[in-house]
């Protein structure tokens, strides 16, 4: 079943190209149209499942080993020879050989070479498995949403031409088997959200935040295509089933000793910054909300900003060579989460609050996979999937029941109305919250606990700090979202105009504005995703509730992904930490501590002594694993608990407390209201000093250079004029009376000939060539 | 006599259509000749088809023809193609019927002169792509400028006179400098000890099978008999590379490298090129961004590559310190970069102006690009080279298609300015949709066809230097800035101006010449295989001969030195 993965991705576009198409040109119904998309999407995603079930579980299952479908491969680019001018050949291939420089002998490895040729093929392996998952599924539900919510849009069809689009790239971007791939569906997804954000394009705002998106994303980009070139300098291939092996082989480069694997890493690491919208390049994700709702919850909830996660964990055995990189991934992440919870608890905007919110859980996703555990933080991907989908499409409803208001101040007491949308979206509070048993709880602590045990890299426990401040700070705001949204009273009624409309649509304007619950085809998504917000941690369960064992087999997502990660120990892919201790001592370039000896030949520390360490502390004091792990599952349900409560303090039990701390805390209120003035800083540091450079370049051009040209066209005609002045009168005195004659005598033919027409010169010029070359050619036969 | 000509009938079929119009109809048969010239350049479009038959195995020249034509001076008429001129003709056959196409309604005065212009234009730069002689090039080279300056000067925009003039003797003193450089190279054919340097593997090489290599042998025969010197580029490149590397080396190069840089264009020579485009009538600007400006990068291709291998890999001529060396190639380097990101810039400069004009952005745009196909030039790698050429085929796609939407807005608006435009995609959807694909295109999106040529060129570029991937990275990031706005502030929005608010959107025919370009651009951005396979082997050819250690797998870098017969 799996060879017919190719068709995952095919049938999104083929939906896509009909209704794009088509659907003007012969005017599809609403229905054809969203029964193409949702048909092809459904199909997609059957397929992935029976593919995904026949790789993983089927008798003759290839898992853990990747499967490339090269049956329906074709060469892409064949780009002829690459020179590997990057790393080292591989102990053993090629011959090295003995030159002389200045008269000593110097052995020189052996000229690598390879041909690249970028394949078109698709790569089934766990990793991808999960996001075709992910991308197909919550895709599936968000498409159902989405012909409910874009009801009697007038680009009905182009919107679904758009998403299906999307689909494709997302599932390229995830399926593809080498690099290059990747960056077709990383640049694609790019161009379907500045399609998507800019779906309204009469508005301004949205074609402003379409083109921020896209450039945003771009100079992410541009760290990622050179992070491909160099590695392609280096292992002389993007094939990922190549390259990975390869890398492993590399020594691993210690904190301070900056090297090629840490040039790659940093590549890569700013094209995820780009795409996950981490700090600093996160300015492009809260203004892209000006984009459909349902675009937001596919595309800047669930899938698209997740990319740069599926990149840092496809490529982690590059990551894990670079211990500097690894910190660098770590603090971004954590400082991101935190950064952006904090921004989150002002904004009024419902969609706003939910892009912060975004923002920060993919910083928390960074973080795992700083601190080494990559399972984790796709784990945290998988349920933040869910359930901030869910909140995106619960928000959708919301404004759709509230005629387009997006404001959180002009709402309130929704529980009566939408009562299907309120008990979906609070299976989705209580997930991002991290109360135990929703989906979010399980990945969130496991991320908490995994920084603050960490041999990856230093001050894990400061992370561990950062992080659960964070988390405390989610549930306030998350809290304050639902009291201000469902809870209380109505303040919608106060007769004003809806403000802030999602778009701008005739239909339900200036009624009496009554919310009301949105129709079946919204809120059965909001069933579905809820349920999987509730119950879809549970393939992660955490292993201090099951004696310290991993359960499940391959339904558990750590074991399912094993192979795909690099474990820094064992120097293999794949192997528990501890199971197959290293052959060899770790091969490491070091710079600063010595290694501690001890712990190193425990096999657990490739990384050398990293300092304090909160967790071996604990344990320490406690002297089990288990124990110190329930410790820090109770401080992070208490901080949930912590933020949870302020939150119903704040917002239900007295809601004058929020106004009256907002003026006590008067600075910090407003920074964080106007987004720490982030923009402000990029649209005057960046934005406005590209076009005054571009002003500089363009007077230069015009006065310098070309002026440079005109001044010698203008000296050139000074100079004939003195030899012209010194011709005219001398010179041509004597010619003059000699032609006068014969002009007396040639004139009647002369003058037919000069018609004064240039054309008419040109032809004469031309056909004279012409019969030059012509004399010639006869002349030769 | 049709296979073994193909080439000469390719490029003087658009010359005999001339003739024919000028011969066959009168000046108010306006609608017969615009039909005429357009179904001739259809039929010279199929005709060049035969050319795509060009054995991708063999390689090397193919298609060839060889014939005395002025013995006194050793000027032959000769005739020959590799995969890079095949790609390149075959481009300038498919613009020209386009350029043809868009001009029925543009074009109102004078019809008649102005298709057999166009005709004209397109026989001298199918001849240039098609040479193997110097002295039947440069002809081709020069002449090819008449009709430009007269398809600018006669029916372009307001300030077309000067435009014309600027851009008539801006080349002509580019090639002038250029013919020295030939005629010293016509000299050094007739040295003797130079001449004994010259190794058959070099000259194998350079031809590519063994067909071309008889027909430099012939040459050389012939030249010895008559006791002249001659003009094969093929003997020129390999006599050219047996010079040793100093000043005479570097002096040709640079005399060269100047006619060329000047047609590519390269800053700081590029200030002919907006001037040109905005006075040039919609085809003119077709012709001029799609077909001659590869004259440029051709040249350097064919010429100062294999000419001047030593020269063009030579990083340390001008300055050579311990921590800092600078050479040729260094210069060539800095220049494209340069003109990556400078180009870029100017074109940013009209869309932060209020007023600024569509065309020129262009324009400018075309310098940025111009710039990627310098850096895989120079990169001298496979990658790089590869990349250059599918960025000439790819630059003529889009630019053409840029030039040909700006002409469509300008027939029915009469401006170009950016600020008399908002919201069209509210009135003309399919306008809009095709300008949002070569935009696209334009900002190297994957899938479409510059993704290719820049993926491969920087690739190239990063293997010489990472840096110089970088800076040309720098240009691609702020190539996407401005395409975006400009079509965010020509497309988006709500139509403000009421003039735009009844345009009619794309007729028939402008989908007739649009489609092609957009079938293209898929083409060559989903499956360019066919496109590098053509030049696979000429490419590697040039970087033998350039470095001849390169590790190209399946090709041993060996060359047993045997002598060329030397002449008398």
């Amino acid at each position: 079943m799996y060879k017919f993965i190719w068709l995952v991705p095919l049938l999104p576009l083929a939906g896509a190209a009909i209704n794009g198409i088509f659907g003007r040109w012969l005017r599809f119904p609403e229905k054809l149209v969203g029964g193409i998309a949702v048909g092809t999407v459904a199909l997609s995603f059957l397929i992935s499942v029976a593919a995904i079930y026949s790789y993983g579980f089927g008798g003759n299952g290839l898992w853990p080993n990747p499967y490339v479908s090269t049956q329906t491969a074709f060469t892409w680019i064949p780009g002829g020879a690459v020179k590997q001018t990057l790393g080292q050949a591989a102990p053993g291939s090629g011959e090295a050989k003995t030159i002389s420089i200045a008269n000593q002998p110097v052995t020189v490895p052996a000229a690598r070479s390879s041909l690249l040729n970028i394949e078109w093929s698709y790569q089934l392996d766990p990793l991808s498995a999960i996001f075709m998952l992910i991308v197909n599924g919550v895709g599936l539900c968000i498409f159902v949403f989405a012909t409910g919510y874009m009801h009697d849009d007038p680009g009905f069809y182009r919107f679904f031409a758009y998403m299906g689009l999307f689909m494709f790239s997302m599932l390229v971007l995830v399926m593809g088997s080498n690099f290059v791939m990747m960056f077709v569906g990383w640049e694609g997804v790019g161009l379907c959200s500045y399609l998507l954000i800019g779906y309204y394009f009469n508005r301004n705002e949205a074609a402003n935040a379409s083109r921020k998106a896209f450039i945003t994303n771009r100079i992410g980009d541009f760290g990622f295509i050179l992070a491909i070139f160099g590695i392609i300098a280096t292992f002389g291939t993007a094939q990922y089933t190549q390259v990975m092996p390869q890398a492993a082989s590399y020594p691993i480069e210690m904190l301070g000793n900056w090297g090629l694997m840490s040039w790659i890493a940093l590549g890569l690491m700013i094209g995820a910054c780009g795409k996950s919208a981490q700090f600093p390049l996160h300015v492009w994700l809260p203004d892209a909300m000006a984009g459909p709702t349902p675009v937001s919850a596919l595309i800047h909830a669930a899938t698209m900003v997740t990319a740069g996660l599926y990149m840092l964990t496809r490529t982690n055995v590059i990551f894990q060579h670079s211990q500097t990189m690894m910190l660098v991934v770590a603090v971004i992440g954590a400082f991101t989460a935190i950064f952006a919870a904090t921004i989150g608890i002002t904004q009024n905007d419902i969609k706003k609050v939910l892009a912060y919110s975004t923002v920060s859980q993919l910083g928390f996703m960074f973080l795992a996979c700083g601190v080494g555990a990559f399972v984790i933080g796709i784990f945290h991907v998988m349920t933040h999937a869910f359930f901030k989908a869910l909140m995106f499409l619960g928000a959708g409803s919301v404004i759709h029941g509230m005629h387009h208001e997006q404001d959180m101040r002009r709402m309130g007491g929704l529980r009566k109305y939408m009562p299907y949308t309120y008990f979906a979206f609070m299976a989705g509070w209580l997930a991002i919250c991290g109360i135990i048993p929703f989906s979010g709880f399980w990945s969130k602590d496991e991320i908490l606990w995994r920084t603050a045990s960490t041999n990856h890299i230093p001050v894990g426990w400061l992370l561990w700090i950062v992080g659960t401040i964070a988390a405390t700070c989610t549930a306030f705001y998350m809290t304050r979202l639902m009291a201000m949204t469902f809870w209380g009273k109505y303040r919608g009624d106060d007769g004003k105009e809806a403000r802030g409309d999602d778009h701008t649509r005739g239909k339900h304007e200036h009624h009496p504005h009554v919310p009301h619950e949105s129709p079946k085809s919204m809120w059965v998504p909001l069933v579905v995703l809820a349920i999987l917000a509730t119950v879809g941690g549970f393939v992660g369960i955490s292993t201090a509730f099951t004696g310290g064992k991993e359960v499940g087999g391959k339904l558990n997502i750590v074991t399912w992904l094993s192979p795909v990660i690099w474990n820094p120990s064992t120097k293999a892919f794949g192997a528990e930490p501890g199971e197959a201790p290293a052959e060899t001592p770790a091969q490491t370039i070091r710079a600063g501590a010595p290694i501690n000896i001890e712990r190193q030949a425990e096999g657990g520390l490739p990384y050398g002594d990293t300092g304090f360490n909160l967790a071996h502390a604990v344990e320490a004091k406690l002297g089990s694993e288990t124990a110190t792990e329930w410790v820090f599952i109770v401080i992070s349900l208490i901080v949930a608990g912590i933020g949870i409560g302020l939150g119903l303090l704040f917002y239900v039990k007295d809601t004058r407390l929020a106004d009256v701390w907002a003026a006590r805390l008067a600075p910090l209120y407003r920074a964080s209201y106007h987004k720490y003035w982030i923009d402000e800083f990029y649209g005057w540091a960046v934005t406005r000093r590209t076009m005054d450079l571009a002003r500089g370049v363009f007077n230069f051009d015009a006065k310098v250079v070309d002026g440079g040209v005109n001044g010698a066209a203008w000296l050139t005609r000074l100079s004939s004029k003195i030899t012209g002045g010194t011709d005219k009168y001398f010179v041509d005195g004597l010619v003059n009376a000699i032609a006068d004659f014969v002009v007396r005598l040639m004139s009647p033919i002369v003058r037919a000939a000069q018609t004064g027409l240039t054309a008419n010169y040109a032809l004469v010029m031309v056909i004279g060539l012409l019969l030059a070359v012509a004399y010639y050619l006869v002349k030769m036969f | 006599m049709f296979t073994n000509n193909i080439l000469s009938i390719v490029t003087w079929l658009p010359a005999l259509g001339a003739i024919l119009i000028l011969a066959l109809f009168r000046k108010e048969q306006n609608d017969l000749i615009k039909k005429f010239a357009t179904g001739w350049l259809v039929l010279d479009f199929v005709g060049s088809l035969w050319l795509l038959g060009y054995d991708r195995g063999l390689g090397g020249m193919q298609f060839l023809e060889d014939h005395q034509w002025i013995p006194a001076i050793g000027a032959r008429y000769q005739m020959g193609a590799d995969g890079v001129s095949v790609l390149l003709l075959v481009l300038t056959t498919f613009l020209g019927v386009l350029a043809a196409l868009s001009s029925w309604k543009y074009i109102q005065k004078r019809q008649k002169e102005y298709y057999i212009l166009l005709l004209l234009l397109q026989a001298f730069v199918l001849g240039v792509f098609s040479s193997m002689d110097l002295f039947l090039f440069y002809l081709f080279f020069e002449v090819s400028l008449v009709p430009m300056y007269f398809l600018i000067g006669i029916w372009g925009g307001e300030n077309r006179l000067y435009a014309a003039i600027k851009f008539f003797l801006y080349t002509l003193v580019g090639s002038v400098v250029m013919l020295l450089g030939i005629l010293k190279m016509y000299f050094l054919t007739q040295d003797t000890a130079l001449a004994a340097k010259v190794t058959q593997a070099t000259v194998d090489l350079l031809a590519g099978n063994a067909k071309a290599s008889a027909m430099v042998a012939t040459t050389l025969q012939q030249a010895a008999q008559n006791g002249t010197g001659n003009f094969s580029i093929l003997y020129m490149q390999a006599i050219g590379s047996a010079l040793p590397m100093g000043t005479l080396q570097v002096l040709l190069f640079l005399a060269f490298a100047l006619g060329f840089a000047i047609k590519v264009p390269m800053f700081p020579f590029h200030t002919w090129l907006p001037d040109a485009h905005v006075e040039a009538p919609t085809a003119g600007s077709v012709v001029l961004a799609g077909v001659l400006l590869k004259l440029g990068t051709y040249g350097f291709y064919r010429f100062n590559l294999p000419m001047f291998p030593k020269a063009s890999a030579d990083e340390s001529y001008f300055f050579s310190g311990t921590n800092h060396q600078f050479g040729v190639r260094s210069v060539m380097i800095f220049l494209a970069i340069v003109s990556i990101i400078y180009g870029a810039l100017a074109a940013m400069y009209f869309v932060v102006k209020k007023d600024g004009d569509v065309k020129k952005l262009v324009a400018y745009s075309s310098v940025s690009s111009m710039g990627i196909v310098m850096l895989g030039l120079f990169a001298l790698n496979p990658n790089g080279i590869n990349g250059a050429v599918m960025q000439m085929v790819s630059h003529g796609v889009y630019s053409g298609a840029l030039f040909l939407l700006v002409g469509i807005i300008y027939e029915r608006r009469h401006t170009r300015k950016v600020s008399e435009f908002g919201g069209l995609s509210h009135v003309m959807p399919g306008y809009a949709a095709v300008f949002l694909a070569m935009a696209m295109t334009a900002i190297g999106l994957p899938m479409l066809a510059v993704f290719i040529s820049e993926f491969l060129a920087m690739r190239g570029a990063f293997e010489a230097n990472p840096v110089w991937a970088g800076w040309a990275g720098l240009g691609i990031i702020l190539n996407a800035g401005y395409m975006l706005w400009l079509y965010q502030r020509m497309f988006f929005g709500e139509i403000d101006n009421e003039k735009n608010k009844l345009l009619p959107d794309l007729s028939v025919r402008e989908w007739a010449y649009l489609l092609p370009l957009v079938v293209m651009s898929l083409w060559i951005g989903i499956y360019p295989g066919p496109f590098l396979r053509y030049i696979e082997k000429p490419v590697n050819a040039v970087v033998r001969q350039l470095r001849p250690n390169y590790p190209i797998p399946g090709q041993p870098a060996t060359s047993t030195p045997v002598q060329i017969r030397t002449q008398k």
